[in-house]
């Protein structure tokens, strides 16, 4: 289908959007990559009256490090991460993009975008959640930091205010031993399960069983007990609570839970 | 009244000024207001990936692009490809030799796919080229051939370079 008539605004900067998002109010909507913002509008799922491009904004466009951080500009593009040398500290968030829909998508969609659209099985939501990121967002009020375990608050609703955009990403710690695997039904398609592990941290986060990445706290314990692999899995699907879905029972989405968080392990130790 | 508004498009190296609406997708300009109706619609979603054109270069979905977002871009479409006399280019030739396409109607997408991926990778597996390529959709001839097309081309082109090279250095 096409998308309804809307006004279309360019912002020059992160002040200008500001502005716009202040002015313009709940009718408007930042477009970066447009990746899923666009197929929505083409389904009419989404309706903006105003569109804020922030495309070309420059200066959120770097991969950086600093210190033993790693900072990501919002403008990123899920390509630009997975061809990006992060060495052995972070090279499960370069390895993770390969999972995000197929090249075409990734030339263009942006890591700012997919964090405020906030699906629960987006691997930068999940990577967000399992590196303990803090997420940049810019306001009227001035910029703020966002910690990732609580920035996810429901179904594609985030912690960010009206006025406010994401600006940058920032993974504060290096996570040599981590992995993300996921499974759908068709190469490139949302995940039916995803399972992130960091197993120094300990983190296990799940992508798919809930309407935010879900931690799991009791598979965490056992990898800070038992060590990795399957005890790991049994508690993780033990801790979830699918419900019965057409083509996906209960049953199935635990017994996937169950297998990919084993295999994230068995990825992440192998590193 | 609807709005419209004034963007300036470089498509196949040629610059267009266009009065469109804001909601009038990349694909939607180069189709109806251009005439270049080599790049196809399909799903209008992402998935099915006919309408792939380069923007700067990079494979991208024109129908989940707006044509405002692609000011200052660089665009290529499959019209692209083929010399002004309407002779096919190697990858081209190498689909039509290698039958891969029935109907024809994803064509210009995988095409545009091949073109921006060996581009970035002239190098590519044919493991990588099978990944690659289940980016697109095709519904006719199964993916086997067009694989087998686009790891040909970019075999003869690895050839044709190494050839330049070494003909650089008997010179």
């Amino acid at each position: 289908m096409k998308p309804a008539a809307f006004t279309y605004h360019r912002a020059r900067s992160v002040a200008a959007a500001v502005g716009l998002l202040n002015d313009l109010g709940d009718d408007a909507k930042i477009i970066a990559g447009g990746q899923s913002l666009v197929a929505m509008m083409n389904f009419r799922l989404a309706r903006p009256e105003h569109l804020i491009d922030i495309g070309r904004v420059p200066g959120l466009d770097h991969i950086r490090r600093d210190g033993a951080a790693l900072r990501i500009g919002a403008l990123v593009t899920h390509h630009a991460v997975e061809t990006a040398d992060l060495g052995t500290d972070f090279a499960v968030v370069s390895d993770a993009m390969r999972w995000i829909g197929h090249l075409p998508i990734r030339t263009r969609g942006t890591v700012g975008g997919s964090l405020a659209h906030a699906d629960a099985t987006a691997e930068w939501c999940l990577l967000a959640v399992l590196l303990d990121a803090e997420i940049v967002a810019e306001g009227s009020g001035g910029r703020r930091t966002i910690p990732a375990g609580e920035f996810f608050q429901g179904v594609f609703t985030t912690a960010l205010e009206p006025d406010e955009l994401i600006v940058e990403v920032v993974f504060p710690r290096p996570a040599p031993r981590a992995a993300l695997t996921e499974y759908a039904e068709r190469r490139g398609d949302f995940a039916t399960v995803a399972a992130a592990v960091d197993l120094d941290a300990p983190r296990v986060v799940l992508g798919g069983v809930a309407t935010v990445p879900l931690r799991v706290p009791s598979a965490e314990a056992v990898l800070m007990t038992d060590g990795p692999r399957i005890p790991a899995g049994e508690a993780a699907a033990a801790a979830i609570d699918p419900r019965d879905e057409p083509g996906v029972s209960a049953h199935y989405r635990r017994a996937l839970t169950r297998t990919l968080v084993e295999r994230a392990c068995e990825e992440a130790a192998a590193r | 009244m609807t709005e419209v508004q004034l963007i300036e498009l470089t498509v196949n190296g040629e610059r267009h000024d266009l009065a469109v609406e804001p909601r009038r997708t990349l694909v939607d300009v180069l189709r109806h207001d251009l005439g270049l109706t080599g790049t196809h619609v399909g799903c209008e979603h992402g998935i099915c990936g006919a309408c792939t054109v380069l923007v700067d270069g990079a494979p991208a979905r024109a129908c989940l692009m707006f044509a405002a977002q692609a000011e200052d871009a660089d665009i290529r479409t499959v019209e692209s490809l083929a010399a002004p006399d309407g002779t096919l280019n190697d990858l081209q030739r190498s689909f039509s030799a290698h039958h891969g396409l029935q109907c024809g109607f994803c064509t210009p997408g995988f095409l545009m796919l091949a073109e921006g991926y060996l581009a970035e990778r002239p190098e590519a597996s044919k493991e990588e080229i099978r990944e690659v390529v289940a980016s697109n959709v095709c519904r006719c001839t199964g993916y086997q051939t067009i694989v087998e097309a686009i790891d040909d081309c970019a075999g003869r082109r690895r050839a044709a370079f190494q050839a330049q090279l070494d003909s650089g250095r008997s010179a």
